[in-house]
């Protein structure tokens, strides 16, 4: 039997990323106030002390400009993980990242690879107001040629760094402010983290709850009430947003035959959209009830702690769709 | 064109072989004329066609055995020449509107007339061109195992059929078959159109419904003992006019008397499926034994509205047919409540099996002499039993009570039926 411990989210992060400086040392970190301040959520603290500046490397305010730096880094051979503070400032480097990384391959007629990986922290944090609460994996998801990951979990905090530096393509990764703080249980024994893979986290016979980021662990909250209520939900953690992994999914539904979508982002032209086409698609005929959806609330997430909640998918919301699909 | 199904005539017949045509393509029809005869657990049945307009094409084969609800043949009508549609269901759609239903009646005059009062806020009869609302999921279970889903309620969102309903159903059915022959499969095989007994076909149709009653209607039960003194002279009366062979049977006055008393206690002319739905018309079904074992129940439809004489003609009709499995399809599908009557020398009292979805049975056993106390003396009077077995789930003993007084007032007014 593995050891466990407990772990906050932030921790397992760091030392994610801690691992990687230490076992390859192409790989650096860069990104505004990753190294004397310790990263804007601490998740860099004490590594600048420990790798010095050429590896932890604070970079000036101008998101399209160091995450087009990461992006030539990659190409001329170095392993960035370039952290964009939050994804509230993820659409200045979105150029860089749809226009160069995710196309470069294709530009080059196959001769050149970007191996960058990007974090962002993501969500609701608390009380941040709309403008740095934002929930943008769909705008990532929706681009060929990134591979875009979300952290849902502490073993993907901690195991899914590494394999993500595997990836010869760029990697977006998603991690979730409003989860730093949250310690978990985490097995010693490194995950087999597979990032062209969605992960069941719970297994159930009478809904599959589709979801991923901030809302897996509510959803799993969510499955051990309705379990007290004679309700066996299956809980899939989609994990990687583009390219989906449906088979994952579609297997759930087949089995249990209901699904019901999870996210926090805003409802339209969402990944819960995508979900529920390709359910529609590829299991129509397994589908018992439609297929339902809860998301965030389509206004400017607002600042009022009660009104920040009510904006996004709560385990009572989980919990109460679920018995509607389920005893209409 | 119209579409001409295979009727359901009950809820416990699956399906019917086509044993011949009666017209051919080109024949023009009427409603009410025969247009196929069908073999089914209930016997040979003559089928009628409620369109006028002339055959276009046959879509089954004489000797093919076809699920309820298969496409038989199109009919060209005059209206429709274009679109095809699904006719109704027989039951809803035999039956010319008649005044007494207009009457009784806020519908629309195109509504049929055994459309029911309904008390729940359910839609009246679906038309059968309704979507059914099924998920995907029951829908596909649903054709692998040749279920019908216009005869389940759905318990999903919106009312849609899901495959749990799916399933429910199909143990339902597979219920009511013999333990040794689990697949309906295997049933087909044991049970070629022409080789078994059609008295084993009957037991069987019989057995299905009556348990089906026995496992999901909570009956209860009433009896009445009737002086039938007054109702036996007046019988006596009036038969001394009429030539032997059209003398009246005291049957033939318990069922004017029956549909009499339902006249004024309504909720027993009913059924329940989900919910109670009050019948219009008055269809008493008539339980004929057969030799061979099983009953038929034909019916005597709007009994209420014939006269004595006319409910012992049509008696004289449908007994001799229904003995020798020769009946029409409206009158097997029709009956809105059944009377069981068990006739001279059998036993004192019966008390019945509720035919699903109907919601009462009324029992009389043989007429015999009994003592009858009255104003203080003791005499003896030909006295019948009348028992009532009643859905709980849609009425109360109380209604049941109040059909038995009524019952026993108008037995005893023979003269004003």
């Amino acid at each position: 039997m593995s050891q466990s411990r407990k772990i906050t989210y932030r921790e397992a992060l760091k030392e994610a990323i801690r691992e990687e400086l230490l076992n390859d040392e192409r790989v650096f970190l860069m990104g505004e106030d990753v190294g004397r301040y310790g990263g804007a959520f601490a998740v860099s603290k004490g590594l600048l002390q420990e790798f010095g500046e050429e590896r932890i490397m604070d970079v000036p305010l101008s998101e399209s400009g160091f995450v087009g730096a990461g992006i030539g880094a990659a190409i001329a051979g170095m392993k960035p993980i370039v952290e964009v503070m939050t994804v509230n400032f993820g659409l200045l480097p979105m150029d860089q990242l749809v226009n160069t990384a995710a196309t470069m391959l294709h530009m080059s007629g196959g001769q050149i690879n970007v191996p960058v990986v990007v974090r962002m922290s993501c969500g609701i944090g608390k009380q941040l107001a709309a403008q740095h609460s934002h929930s943008w994996e769909p705008f990532y998801a929706h681009v060929p040629g990134l591979i875009v990951l979300s952290v849902g979990t502490h073993e993907d905090a901690r195991w899914l760094l590494h394999t993500a530096l595997q990836s010869p393509d760029p990697v977006v990764i998603f991690e979730y402010t409003s989860m730093l703080n949250m310690e978990g249980e985490l097995s010693e024994d490194p995950a087999e983290v597979d990032i062209t893979k969605a992960k069941v986290r719970r297994e159930g016979r009478d809904i599959s709850i589709i979801t991923y980021g901030a809302a897996v662990y509510k959803c799993l909250e969510a499955a051990e009430d309705l379990a007290a209520q004679g309700i066996e939900a299956e809980v899939v953690d989609l994990r990687v947003l583009r390219p989906l992994d449906d088979a994952t999914f579609i297997a759930s539904v087949t089995k249990t035959h209901r699904a019901l979508i999870v996210e926090d982002a805003w409802r339209s032209v969402s990944v819960s959209s995508e979900v529920s086409a390709r359910i529609n698609e590829k299991a129509f005929y397994e589908l018992d009830a439609s297929v339902q959806r809860i998301c965030g609330a389509e206004v400017p997430i607002p600042y009022p702690l009660h009104l920040e909640d009510a904006s996004v998918p709560q385990k009572k919301d989980i919990v109460e769709a679920v018995i509607k699909m389920i005893r209409p | 064109m119209k579409e001409f199904l295979m009727p359901s005539l009950g809820a416990d017949m699956e399906d019917g072989t086509l044993v011949e045509w009666r017209k051919k393509p080109g024949d023009p029809v009427s409603r009410g004329d025969i247009i196929a005869e069908v073999d089914t657990q209930k016997g040979l049945i003559e089928i009628e066609v409620f369109e006028e307009g002339t055959i276009g094409e046959f879509l089954i084969k004489e000797g093919e055995k076809v699920p309820v609800g298969t496409p038989m043949a199109l009919i060209k009508t005059e209206k429709a020449e274009t679109e095809v549609e699904k006719e109704k269901q027989p039951e809803e759609k035999e039956k010319e509107p008649e005044p007494e239903v207009q009457k009784s009646s806020e519908e629309e005059p195109a509504l049929q007339p055994t459309e029911e009062h309904i008390q729940k806020e359910t839609p009246l009869q679906q038309p059968a061109t309704k979507r059914i609302k099924a998920t995907p999921l029951a829908k596909r279970i649903a054709e692998e195992n040749k279920i019908d889903l216009s005869l389940i309620t759905g318990t999903g969102e919106n009312g849609a059929i899901t495959k749990d309903d799916v399933n429910r159903a199909m143990m339902e059915k597979a219920a009511v078959k013999p333990a040794e022959k689990p697949s309906e499969e295997l049933i087909r095989e044991k049970t070629p159109e022409k080789a078994v007994e059609s008295g084993e076909a009957v037991r069987l149709a019989v057995a299905a419904a009556m348990s089906k009653s026995n496992r999901e209607i909570p009956h209860y039960y009433l009896e009445k003992k009737i002086d039938m003194s007054t109702a036996l002279l007046w019988l006596k009366e009036v038969n001394k006019e009429r030539a032997v062979r059209d003398r009246l049977l005291p049957a033939a006055l318990l069922i004017k008397a029956v549909a009499s008393a339902l006249d004024e206690v309504p909720s027993l002319n009913a059924t329940w499926e989900n919910g109670l739905r009050l019948k219009n018309e008055i269809n008493i079904g008539f339980v004929v034994s057969l030799r061979s074992g099983g009953v038929m129940v034909p019916a005597i439809s709007n009994a209420d509205l014939k006269s004595i004489p006319e409910i012992m003609e049509a008696l004289n009709d449908l007994i001799p047919r229904a003995r020798t499995m020769k009946l029409r399809s409206s009158e097997i599908g029709s009956s809105t409540i059944t009377l069981t009557s068990l006739g001279e020398g059998g036993a004192d009292a019966v008390f019945g099996v509720i035919y699903p979805p109907q919601v009462a049975v009324i029992g009389f056993g043989g007429i015999t002499e009994q003592p009858w106390p009255e104003k203080g003396m003791l005499g003896l009077r030909p006295v019948i039993t009348a028992t009532l077995a009643g859905d709980h789930r849609a009425n109360d003993g109380l209604t049941g009570s109040r059909f038995l007084t009524s019952l026993n007032k108008h037995l005893q007014n023979p003269e004003a039926l």
